[in-house]
Formats: C-alpha cells, structure tokens, sequence
C-alpha cells in the first residue's frame, strides 16, 4: 500500500532527486556491452546502445571525447564503456555518459575487420574487375598521409631518387585517432576534384593495429572505391592488411614500396633512350650500307651497262671501218703504184738510150739531132753519142 | 582532360608520349619500307627526342605542393610540404 503521507512532490522535483541519487552513485562505472543502433550525429556526439542478453542502456559519447575515439564503433562489436550515469531531465530517462570507449580485447576489432571485410566483399568493393592499371610514366601524384609522419619522407626520398621529373600533391590528413578516417576519406574526394592527378598513394607509416584502424574504416574503403583516380595503398610494415588494401588499386607494404611501384626508375628510362639512340643508329647505317651495296649492284647490273656496252661495239666497229678503209686506201696506193711503175717501165723501154744500148748511134751538130744524111755537109763538126758515151767527128770534105 | 591541362601535361614532356613515339621511330625504321630521306629524318627526330628526355631526366627536380581547403572549401595549392 502506499504511504498516504509521503510528501507531493513536482515531476522536476522528483527528477532532480532521482538525477541526484543516480549521477553520485554511479559516477565511475566501467560498463561491458554489445554496440547497436550507432548513430553519429552531425554534432560529432555518438549516441548507441549497448545490450546484453536482457537488459539495455542507453550511451553518449559527446564530441570532444570521442576525438579519443580510434575507430569507428559498429553494430554488434562488444566495447567496453566507462564513465558514468546521468539523467537526462526533459525526457526523464537515464544514459551512459561515455568518456572512453575500448572495444572488448583486440579480437573485437578483428572480428569487426572480418564482418567489415566480409561485407564489402560481398558487395563487390574488392573484385579484380574494378582495379585500374597504374599509368606507367605519371605526372602528378596525389598523396593523402600526415605531414609529419615518416610516410611523406620516405616517399618523397625514393620518388626524389628514382623519378623526379613528376609533381607530389599533398593532402595533410590525420591518420590516427577520431576523424582520420572522415579526412582520409574526404581527402581521397577532394584529389578527385582537384583534377590532373594520375595517381595517388594512400597510407601511413607502420603502427599497432589501433592505429592503422583508420584504414579499416568503412567510409576509407568507400572513398577508394569511388576514386576515379587509381588507389595505392601503403599502410604499416609489410604484414598487415587493411581494408584500404583489399579495396585500393594497388597495394604497396610500406609507404616506400608505393613510390617504388608508382614511378619507373629514371635509370631505366635512361638506358631505354641509349638502347633507343644505338639501335635506331645500328638501323640507318645497315639501311645506308645496303643501299650503298644495291647501287654498286645496280652499276655493275648487266642492264645498267647496257647502254655503255653499245657505245663500246659500235666503237669498235667504227675501229674496224676505219681499219678496212685503211686497208683499202692502201691497196688502191699499191695498184696505183704498180701501174705507174709499169707505165714508167714502158717508158724506160722506149727511152733513146735503150737504142744507143742495141748499138744505134745518135749524130748531133750544134747540139740538135740530125736524122737525115742529106742535112749533112762536108767539113761539118758533129758530135756522135753511143750507149757508153760521146766523141766528136768531121765530115769528110 | 581540359586544354590548359592538356597544354600543362605536354609540357612536363610526357615520358609515355615520348617513349611512344621513339618506339614508333624503331618501328618504322625497321620495317626497311620507308624511304631514305623520312628514315634521315625519323631518325633525326628520334635522336632529339631522346637527347631532350635525357636532358629532363638529369634536370629534373621534384616538385611538391601542399593542398590544403580553406573554410569556404576553396582548394588552396602551396609550395613544399610544409613541415619538412
């Protein structure tokens, strides 16, 4: 039966009093749970509920502790709350008001790593067919890392060494801790609005699994999913997977892999120009030499030489003409010859002396021939010429 | 790809234009079906190529700029990375 004589009291004032009671007597609690309905408000407060097989309560986590938050709380992960109880007086209801929030042993987190993989996988974020190729020779590269971690340096160092002829585009980012996986994620969108990116590498250095967390987080998987631009990524030391790995284009172990994968190496690129420059020199002078060797075949070609090969007969039967004109100008000098030797033979035969030879005389008087007796007169000097000479006589008185 | 891009791009000489071309060069020098005077001059064209990539190559100094969003969510491009 209730007690007719307890004091009336106002809805405020009883609320006051149970705030009162609850907020001293539960000031310090540590509060073990599965997680549901997680809701992130626009404020940047995590409302939840944790549960157990009978019973929940309601949780909030205000903004400024949860930057102490290193993942993203998901339905179903057992977590342990601490903080303490408070009234939330216009509703009348009591929460949870979480200062830290751990998930339950690390094997929450894988188990969360696994729901998430398996998730996301089913749905198509890892498949082959949606990985992009690396441009082989880019020119801008985005890198979304800290600027202070040792990520940007060692990647800067081997992109320095191998390949500088490119331009780095840095997007600052937290990677560690309460909305690092939101600037990740933004970062990724906003190196796609940017524009003129061929590449970029996602990643930080190495860490506990608490602080690569950032790269198991949903919204970095979806980021890298929805990049136009193709992902590397280069989180922690080689052993580790992340879900920014299954989901990125490329996976590099370590940030320094990923600028050895993103970049030829410019020693290559320069014996590629030498083998380039001596080869294409090996070509034009064989191409040289084989043309020099077809136009000496050519000059030698019997075809070629036709045209000489005329000239030189008709050459040689203008020799020949000349030759037998030759011959048969001298010929025709001899026959001549002959002639006029035996013209000068008749001549010989009738010349006076041949007479004076038989034994004829010839009488001269005064140096002229006389033929007739009758034309001589006594006393009479003469002369009388015989084949072997002359002598004087006188005519007989 | 914008034309002010496009432009940007050509002029940090694109080692995959390039290398492309001097492919090509070897290519069509091979071949043997190109007359003498395009092969004198493919292979002119080829040896500068070359000579001007090397030329970049050894030149070359890395570029890094930081990107950064101001309140209104303009992106901001500034030189270096700011905490080297």
């Amino acid at each position: 039966m209730p007690d007719r004589n307890s004091p009336i009291l106002s809805v405020s004032e009883i609320t006051r009093q149970i705030k009162g009671t609850l907020e001293e007597g539960f000031s310090n609690v540590a509060v073990q749970g599965e997680i549901s309905n997680f809701h992130r408000h626009s404020s940047g407060h995590l409302y939840f509920t944790l549960k157990d097989e009978r019973s929940q309560i309601q949780a909030v986590m205000w903004r400024s502790r949860a930057q102490s938050l290193f993942f993203t709380p998901q339905e179903g992960m057992k977590a342990i709350a601490r903080g303490s109880i408070t009234v939330y007086e216009v509703r009348g209801n009591y929460q949870l008001d979480v200062a830290l929030l751990q998930p339950m042993g690390v094997g929450e987190l894988q188990l969360a790593f696994e729901r998430l993989k398996q998730k996301l996988a089913a749905e198509g974020l890892f498949d082959e067919d949606h990985k992009r190729p690396l441009p082989q020779y880019p020119v801008r590269i985005g890198i979304v890392t800290s600027p202070t971690g040792a990520a940007i340096h060692d990647i800067i160092n081997v992109i320095r060494r191998r390949f500088p002829s490119v331009e780095l585009v840095l997007i600052p980012v937290k990677v560690q801790g309460t909305g690092a996986a939101e600037e990740i994620a933004t970062a990724i969108g906003d190196l796609n609005s940017l524009g003129g990116i061929d590449l970029m590498i996602v990643g930080r250095g190495g860490g506990s699994l608490e602080d690569l967390w950032a790269f198991n987080e949903e919204i970095v998987a979806r980021a890298i999913y929805a990049s136009a631009i193709p992902v590397v990524s280069a989180v922690g030391h080689e052993i580790d997977f992340t879900i920014a790995d299954f989901v990125a284009d490329l996976r590099a172990p370590t940030p320094s892999a990923a600028a050895e994968l993103v970049v030829p190496d410019r020693a290559d690129i320069i014996e590629l120009l030498r083998n380039f420059c001596y080869t294409a020199h090996r070509i034009v002078e064989h191409r040289l030499s084989t043309d020099r060797k077809a136009i000496a075949n050519l000059l030698r070609s019997y075809s070629f030489n036709r045209p000489a090969d005329i000239l030189r007969q008709h050459l040689q039967h203008l020799d020949e003409l000349q030759a037998s004109m030759e011959h048969a100008l001298s010929h025709k000098v001899e026959l001549t010859r002959q002639a006029v030797q035996s013209l000068q033979k008749r001549i010989e035969s009738v010349h006076p002396r041949r007479i004076l030879d038989r034994g004829y005389s010839l009488v001269r008087r005064d140096g002229r021939i006389v033929s007739r007796v009758k034309f001589l007169h006594p006393k009479d000097d003469i002369e009388i010429e015989m084949s072997d000479g002359r002598t004087s006589a006188q005519i007989e008185g | 790809m914008s034309a002010k891009k496009q432009a940007d791009r050509e002029s940090h000489g694109s080692f995959e234009q390039a290398l492309k071309r001097l492919e090509d060069i070897v290519d069509q020098l091979e071949s043997g079906t190109v007359p003498l005077d395009e092969v004198l001059k493919i292979y002119e064209e080829g040896v500068n190529l070359s000579k001007r990539c090397l030329a970049e190559l050894s030149q070359a100094e890395l570029r890094i700029k930081k990107m950064q969003k101001d309140a209104k969510g303009h992106f901001e491009i500034l030189d270096g990375a700011g905490d080297e």
